[in-house]
């Protein structure tokens, strides 16, 4: 059996002190294959999201282990976690987060950029990417030029431009109507099918029903863990 | 990645927002252009002020009588004037002048003028008093002696009386005798209230013979040989004229009074001096305020884009490179502003304005866009730097 993906151990995060103390997180353990399909539910004030930017390298936890594709993320320095999270982690939010004013292309070509890849070949590697994701006619495009479903998916684009061994996707389809959804939702099934390890939050059902595996998160800790498809099956058959 | 894309970085996000770049950089242009047009008008008018006074002649000193009507104890005489010629007890004279002066009016063909200062005097004073003459000549010592009745007219005098007419070897009325015109003095910059140009001058000898009568001297104008010998020039007519004039050693007042040029340039540079420092003032506080311009829109420039600084963390960025980005974008906005300034300046300069030609200080411009290049550097730094330091996460929840 190959390395895991994603392997966290213990995870807790409190804010704030005294009084006012929260526990997103309350001991959180997890175990992610490479090529899974993973949906974390949970109302919201679960944690989930707390997780996600935990596992996106883009907090930190009081306490636990976090590694990512072997390395112990917690004992990365300021340098290395940006390497990190332009090399192994793809992340995708709710509000899109592309640069404003920027064409579709050129924020795509931004991990590539920071990466080091020479400018022909991010070109290259941009469009492709938006070509996954059925955006190659609106590369010149700016995000305001975009729909909300076009904008997600050119976030899509630009999280899996860098191959990143793990994709994570914050409530993508939360601010899309359902047509949107659908189209975000096809682009994850055909990334898990060519390999892809995707882990995603979201609340709407129909879109956790798509996953191969199901967590669900109450009050900062793991209730529900279903496989709903084996790591090695073609997702989406499953709500089919 | 390579500093020339973190360049190409700066400069798609500067043009991202043009607006806001181009109303920053106007910004910095009107702070530092202000700043050195200030200062250039305040030294361009003690400037102006100075070379007034330099026009009057740095080197030379005048003996003006204190007593009123012409008492033999305080009146200064040709006498006097001839024995300030002594290469034995005043050896840093170069020139005596003896002047006397008075109004009067010129007839030419039915016209007159009235001249505000006829003087008579000899060649000598033509140079010492810095005042060549333009076309024609000035008389000559022979004139003086003979006691012609040639005269030298300023610019004024020869516009009232002679319009479009050229003035020399005109004959006018002068008190009742005719003169002969032979030279017309260059323009001359006004020192007070009085026109500089409203003159006319003519040998001593015939002045005193058709005008003032062989009374006392208005003053006598000495020329030191060197400016710098002013001082010794001033000590040795003391010398002669206490002689002369009987005043015991020691004693509180003499019958003359000696007004030395360089003293009164001191004395005038000190007040442009002053007005300089004044401006300057003025123009630090508008500096002041620009910075303070400055620091505002790179605040709100950074602090606008704390959340693009999250997303380019979440996608990998190094904190290094959102600084350079964010400092390269700061650098560009203030040099190209302050540049864009100190030209704005230098075209300004060459216009008058309130009548006063502004002189560029080299050190003004340096200090100006230095100070505006200094706090856009900082202030569009230390925001970034702080942003590129958050959490990727809490850059992006920053509101």
């Amino acid at each position: 059996m190959s390395r895991p993906v994603l392997d966290v151990r213990d995870l807790k995060k409190i804010y704030g002190e005294g009084e006012a103390t929260v526990h997103a997180l309350r001991g959180v353990s997890l175990t992610v294959e490479r090529g899974d399909y993973l949906a974390i539910m949970g109302s919201s004030g679960s944690g989930k999201s707390t997780l996600m930017n935990i596992l996106g390298a883009l907090d930190i936890p009081t306490s636990g282990t976090y590694r990512l594709d072997g390395v112990d993320v917690s004992k990365l320095a300021d340098r290395q976690l940006a390497l990190a999270r332009n090399r192994l982690i793809g992340f995708i939010f709710q509000a899109f987060n592309l640069i404003p004013r920027t064409s579709a292309v050129a924020n795509v070509e931004l991990p590539l950029a920071y990466a080091g890849v020479k400018p022909k070949e991010r070109r290259r590697r941009a469009m492709a990417a938006l070509e996954v994701v059925g955006l190659a006619d609106r590369a010149r495009h700016e995000p305001n030029q975009l729909s909300g479903g076009q904008q997600q998916r050119v976030a899509v684009a630009r999280a899996l431009v860098t191959e990143p061994a793990l994709l994570l996707a914050d409530e993508p389809t939360g601010n899309l109507d359902s047509r949107s959804t659908a189209d975000v939702l096809s682009v994850f099934d055909e990334l898990n099918a060519a390999g892809r390890t995707i882990v995603l939050i979201t609340h709407e059902t129909e879109v956790g029903d798509r996953a191969k595996r199901l967590i669900r998160l109450v009050d900062g800790q793991i209730v529900h863990d279903v496989r709903q498809a084996p790591v090695g099956a073609l997702a989406g058959r499953h709500a089919r | 990645m390579t500093f020339y894309e973190v360049v190409r970085f700066a400069l798609r996000g500067l043009s991202a927002n043009k607006l806001r770049s181009s109303l920053t950089m106007l910004g910095i242009l009107i702070g530092v252009a202000a700043v050195i047009l200030l200062v250039a008008v305040g030294n361009g008018s003690a400037q102006a002020i100075s070379d007034r006074i330099e026009a009057l002649g740095t080197n030379t000193i005048t003996v003006m009588s204190t007593g009123r009507g012409g008492s033999s104890s305080t009146a200064l005489t040709k006498d006097m004037a001839d024995a300030l010629v002594d290469p034995v007890l005043a050896p840093d004279v170069k020139s005596v002048s003896p002047v006397v002066s008075s109004s009067a009016t010129v007839t030419y063909e039915g016209t007159d003028h009235d001249v505000s200062s006829f003087v008579g005097t000899t060649p000598g004073w033509f140079t010492a008093s810095n005042t060549p003459v333009g076309s024609g000549s000035a008389f000559t010592a022979d004139d003086e002696a003979q006691g012609r009745r040639v005269v030298v007219i300023g610019q004024t005098v020869a516009e009232e009386l002679f319009p479009g007419v050229d003035p020399i070897d005109k004959q006018v009325t002068v008190g009742g005798a005719l003169f002969t015109v032979i030279g017309v003095l260059d323009e001359k910059s006004s020192t007070g209230f009085q026109d500089a140009n409203d003159t006319a001058v003519a040998p001593l000898s015939a002045v005193r013979q058709v005008l003032t009568g062989y009374g006392s001297l208005n003053s006598i104008l000495v020329e030191a040989v060197t400016p710098d010998k002013v001082d010794a020039v001033q000590s040795e007519v003391s010398a002669v004229l206490n002689q002369k004039m009987d005043v015991a050693d020691g004693a509180t007042s003499t019958p003359y009074r000696i007004q030395n040029a360089s003293q009164l340039l001191e004395t005038q540079t000190e007040t442009a001096d002053t007005f300089t420092t004044l401006l300057g003032a003025v123009a630090a506080i508008s500096l002041l305020v620009g910075g303070i311009g400055i620091t505002n829109i790179m605040l709100v420039t950074v602090t606008e884009r704390t959340r693009e600084i999250g997303i380019r963390k979440a996608l990998g960025a190094p904190r290094r490179t959102i600084l350079t980005q964010f400092l390269i974008e700061a650098t560009l906005l203030s040099v190209i502003g302050g540049a864009l300034g100190v030209a704005a300046a230098l075209i300004g300069s060459s216009f008058e304005i309130v009548g006063v030609k502004p002189v560029i200080v080299p050190s003004s411009v340096g200090l100006a866009l230095g100070v505006s290049i200094a706090i856009g550097l900082f202030f569009g730094g230390l925001p970034a730097s702080r942003a590129a330091r958050l959490r990727p996460i809490d850059a992006l929840r920053y509101e």
